[in-house]
């Protein structure tokens, strides 16, 4: 229980280093959550809505990879990176950028997959409706994507879940620097790795917190309602 | 499409089935089961990623009929498993968190029984020129003055600690020394992320010559005073934790400090390597 308390009292006392942990976790799942809903939701939408050759091959793709393992996301990118493969030069490996690239490949086929089935839903409405105000193509797919703000809002809430709670591949390509590419996941690796259990279960603990607080300003903001009213 | 998708299953299926019910007979026929056969030994990565337990464990589970549990992590979490009462015995290389242990009431004695030597290794130009160094703490002072990168474990891990003790008051701080890297990972982890940044790294020799891409990296130190890496092994004690197999950690400890075990110890790597990777402590 002192361990609890030594990491609560990390916390309130704005230990330095816990703040800047918690800095680098915050600016890596913001990047990594923002570029893949940028892709995911296009993606998504073109392959709910559009007709194009392959659309339902694209679409068991797209499923299959939800299911990719941040570990391997993580080899990927440490290949692309490491010093003698195509990037090396680039000077990306150990960095945060290193961590959000693996984590947009990781987190956009979820997004997409996910945006998709959303669309699915309600596109021939959205569709016959932009017929009806003669809308044009890109304004359509605009609306695809409007009219579905609340449903792809939780999907872009799932994304960041992921992204805040991943370890492995992070881990791979950030290194788990200190001062540097260190984020919550990795730090409880490492507390665990050193056998200090209970601190680590007391970080995990701060780190639901984080993504309570997170989402309870996101349900403010989209102010969502219940149907029954 | 829907018939050939079921055939497929249903054949993955037997499959695992097959094979779970193999696992199964596996388990079944060990001949000369001791009443209590399973032992759980807590380790540190260096003497599993070496491949010397590997190696080792076989033939004394072959003699004796117990089946050895390895679980390998850093020297912190090693001895903390074993004192939340995890496992029968530990195989660690850290003194001072090991007496802690016998102090705390959770070992029963400290059987040092091998040693190696950790090495400091680094890009074969060796910018810092750290070659000729008397010892490590000698190198660490060059590579410091140099500001060449330095790779640190920094995970509470038994070469950790022996990398402070290197160090001494002249340790640097993570925060502002840019060029000193704690990276709060594994031995291999570390030495992967050296051979990356160009960066030196202090290793036990084991895992270093075990590694499979080595990059540009090379042993540029391997012999000081302070660069000894010993080994020991303790039996849980039965009077501080429970459901412990203490006849057990005793059959493997015996076995570890006696003359099989020994000579196979002073082999092991001899044929890969050209050289032992760990050398028996005589008494």
């Amino acid at each position: 229980m002192d361990k609890f308390a030594e990491a609560f009292g990390y916390l309130f006392s704005l230990d330095r280093e816990l703040v800047q942990i918690i800095g680098v976790t915050l600016k890596m799942s913001f990047f990594s959550t923002l570029i893949s809903c940028l892709l995911g939701f296009p993606m998504g939408a073109a392959i709910a809505a559009k007709k194009f050759k392959g659309r339902r091959t694209a679409k068991r793709i797209l499923s299959t990879l939800t299911g990719l393992p941040p570990v391997v996301a993580g080899l990927i990118v440490y290949m692309l990176f490491t010093r003698y493969g195509p990037f090396g030069s680039l000077n990306v490996l150990f960095t945060v950028k290193a961590m959000v690239i693996a984590q947009v490949i990781l987190i956009t086929p979820i997004v997409a997959s996910l945006s998709s089935a959303v669309i699915e839903g309600n596109c021939r409405t959205i569709r016959e409706t932009a017929i009806g105000m003669g809308l044009d193509g890109k304004k359509t797919f605009a609306l695809y994507l409007t009219e579905n703000r609340t449903a792809l809002f939780s999907v872009l809430l799932t994304a960041f879940g992921r992204s805040i709670a991943e370890v492995g591949a992070v881990s791979i390509v950030g290194g788990n620097i200190q001062w540097k590419t260190r984020v919550m996941t990795t730090a409880i690796m490492l507390e665990t790795n050193k056998g200090n259990f209970s601190f680590a279960l007391a970080l995990g603990i701060i780190l639901l917190i984080i993504a309570l607080i997170i989402n309870i300003g996101a349900s403010l903001i989209s102010g969502e309602e219940p149907c029954d009213d | 499409m829907k018939r050939t998708l079921a055939l497929v299953l249903s054949i993955v299926l037997a499959l695992a089935m097959v094979f779970s019910l193999a696992a199964c007979g596996e388990t079944a026929d060990t001949a000369k089961t001791p009443e209590n056969p399973v032992i759980r030994m807590s380790t540190t990565t260096s003497v599993n990623d070496s491949g010397l337990l590997p190696y080792l464990l076989p033939v004394f589970e072959a003699e004796t009929g117990y089946t050895v549990e390895v679980q390998s992590a850093g020297t912190g979490a090693a001895i903390q498993k074993a004192v939340d009462g995890n496992a029968d015995l530990i195989l660690v290389h850290a003194k001072a968190s090991e007496e802690e242990f016998i102090a705390g009431g959770y070992g029963v004695e400290r059987l040092s029984f091998m040693y190696n030597y950790f090495v400091i290794v680094g890009p074969q130009g060796d910018p810092a020129g750290i070659a000729d160094c008397a010892n490590a703490a000698e190198a660490f002072a060059k590579i410091a003055e140099s500001g060449s990168s330095f790779i640190s474990r920094g995970d509470d891990s038994g070469t950790h600690k022996a990398e402070l003790k290197i160090w001494g008051d002249n340790a640097p701080n993570p925060e502002t020394d840019t060029w000193y890297v704690s990276a709060g990972q594994g031995m291999g982890a570390c030495l992967t992320m050296a051979s990356e940044q160009n960066a030196y790294c202090l290793t036990d020799k084991a895992t270093f010559l075990a590694m499979e891409n080595k990059g540009d990296l090379a042993i540029l130190l391997a012999e000081g005073d302070d660069m000894k890496n010993t080994y020991s092994v303790i039996a849980c004690n039965p009077e501080t934790l429970d459901g412990l197999n203490t006849e057990g950690a005793q059959a493997l400890i015996d076995w570890l400090l006696g003359e099989e075990a020994s000579k196979l110890i002073a082999e092991y790597g001899v044929e890969e390597y050209g050289e032992p990777l760990f050398y028996l402590i005589e008494d």
